[in-house]
C-alpha cells in the first residue's frame, strides 16, 4: 500500500465509533475478540467485522498466543494519520492564543469607550 | 474546564476537518476579530515568524477575500477565496484556496454565544475525499516526531 492508501484505509476505518471505541480500549493494552466484544452490544462475527477493517488499515494486529489470538494496537499507521491533524491543531492553538489577547484587548476597549463617553458617540466627520 | 473540552480537532467524516474553540468573549466581538481586516492580521498567523502585509475582505455574499503572509526569512504564502453566506454575528461560509493546484474548499464559522463567552465551529469541507487525502499526505511532507502520548491524547478527543 501507498502511505496515501494507507491513510485512506486509515481514516475509513477511524470514521466509525465503535472501531474508535475498539482502539481506545486497546490503548490500554491486548484484548482478545470476547474481551473487545463485552462492552459492545454486539455478537462476535459483528465485532470481528470490525476488527478486519481495521486489521486491513495495519490499526491492531494479532499477538501471539495462538488460542486467544488477543489484538493489539500498532501505532504507526495511526501516528501518521494522527500527525497532520497534530500538525493543523498546533496551527490554530497558536492562532487562538493570539485571539484570547485580541479579544481580550477589544473588551478593554470597549469598555474604555464607554467610560470615557458616556452619551451618545460623536459622528466622525471623515466617515462616509 | 480542560483544555480538550474547550478545543477540538475532529475529522467527523471523511470529507471535512472541524476544529471548535471557546472564547471567554461575547460572539459579536468574536465575529469581528475573524471577519475585520482591521483585527485579523493581529491573530491568524500560524507558527511564529509570520505576518499578514495584505488583508483584504468583501465581507458580503459574492464578494471576495484575500490574504498574504509573508515570513520573516522572506517566504511568502497566499489565499484566497470569496463568500458564500454572511450572517453577522452567526454564521460565514466562504470558499477557500491556496492556488490552483489545491484543492478549493468550503469553510464554515459559526458562532454561538453562551453566558458570555462564545464557541466558534469551523468546519473545513474538501471536494472530495482524495482532495483532502491530498492535503492530508502533503501536510504529512513537514514531518514531526510521533509518539504514543499523542496517539492517546488523540484517542481521548475522539471520546467513544
Amino acid at each position: 500500500m501507498t502511505s496515501s492508501d494507507r491513510l485512506d484505509a486509515t481514516f475509513a476505518a477511524l470514521a466509525d465509533p465503535t472501531r474508535r471505541a475498539i482502539l481506545a480500549r486497546l490503548a490500554s493494552g491486548e484484548a482478545s475478540v470476547n474481551e473487545l466484544a463485552e462492552p459492545f452490544a454486539m455478537t462476535q462475527p459483528a465485532i470481528s467485522k470490525h476488527l478486519k477493517v481495521l486489521e486491513r488499515a495495519g490499526l491492531i494486529s494479532r499477538g501471539q498466543d495462538a488460542q486467544r489470538r488477543p489484538r493489539r494496537l500498532e501505532a504507526k499507521p495511526f501516528a501518521e494519520a494522527t500527525e497532520w491533524l497534530e500538525k493543523y491543531r498546533r496551527l490554530w492553538a497558536a492562532n487562538f492564543q493570539r485571539l484570547d489577547a485580541l479579544l481580550d484587548q477589544m473588551k478593554f476597549d470597549q469598555l474604555k469607550t464607554k467610560e470615557t463617553k458616556p452619551a451618545r458617540a460623536k459622528t466622525r466627520g471623515d466617515h462616509r | 474546564m480542560t483544555n480538550a473540552e474547550t478545543f477540538t480537532v475532529t475529522t467527523p467524516s471523511d470529507r471535512e476537518i472541524v476544529v471548535t474553540r471557546v472564547f471567554n468573549a461575547p460572539r459579536k466581538l468574536v465575529f469581528d476579530a475573524w471577519t475585520n481586516p482591521k483585527y485579523l492580521p493581529h491573530w491568524m498567523l500560524g507558527p511564529d515568524g509570520w505576518s499578514m502585509p495584505v488583508c483584504e475582505i468583501d465581507l458580503r455574499p459574492g464578494g471576495s477575500w484575500h490574504i498574504v503572509w509573508r515570513h520573516s526569512n522572506g517566504q511568502e504564502m497566499e489565499m484566497r477565496g470569496s463568500y458564500r453566506e454572511v450572517q453577522p454575528p452567526e454564521r460565514v461560509v466562504s470558499s477557500e484556496s491556496w492556488g490552483p493546484e489545491w484543492p478549493e474548499t468550503l469553510n464554515t464559522v459559526v458562532f454561538s454565544e453562551q453566558a458570555g463567552k462564545t464557541t466558534a465551529t469551523i468546519t473545513v469541507l474538501y471536494p472530495s475525499k482524495d482532495a483532502r487525502d491530498a492535503a492530508l499526505k502533503t501536510g504529512m511532507k513537514q514531518g514531526m516526531s510521533q509518539s504514543y502520548d499523542r496517539l492517546e491524547a488523540y484517542l481521548e478527543s475522539l471520546g467513544s
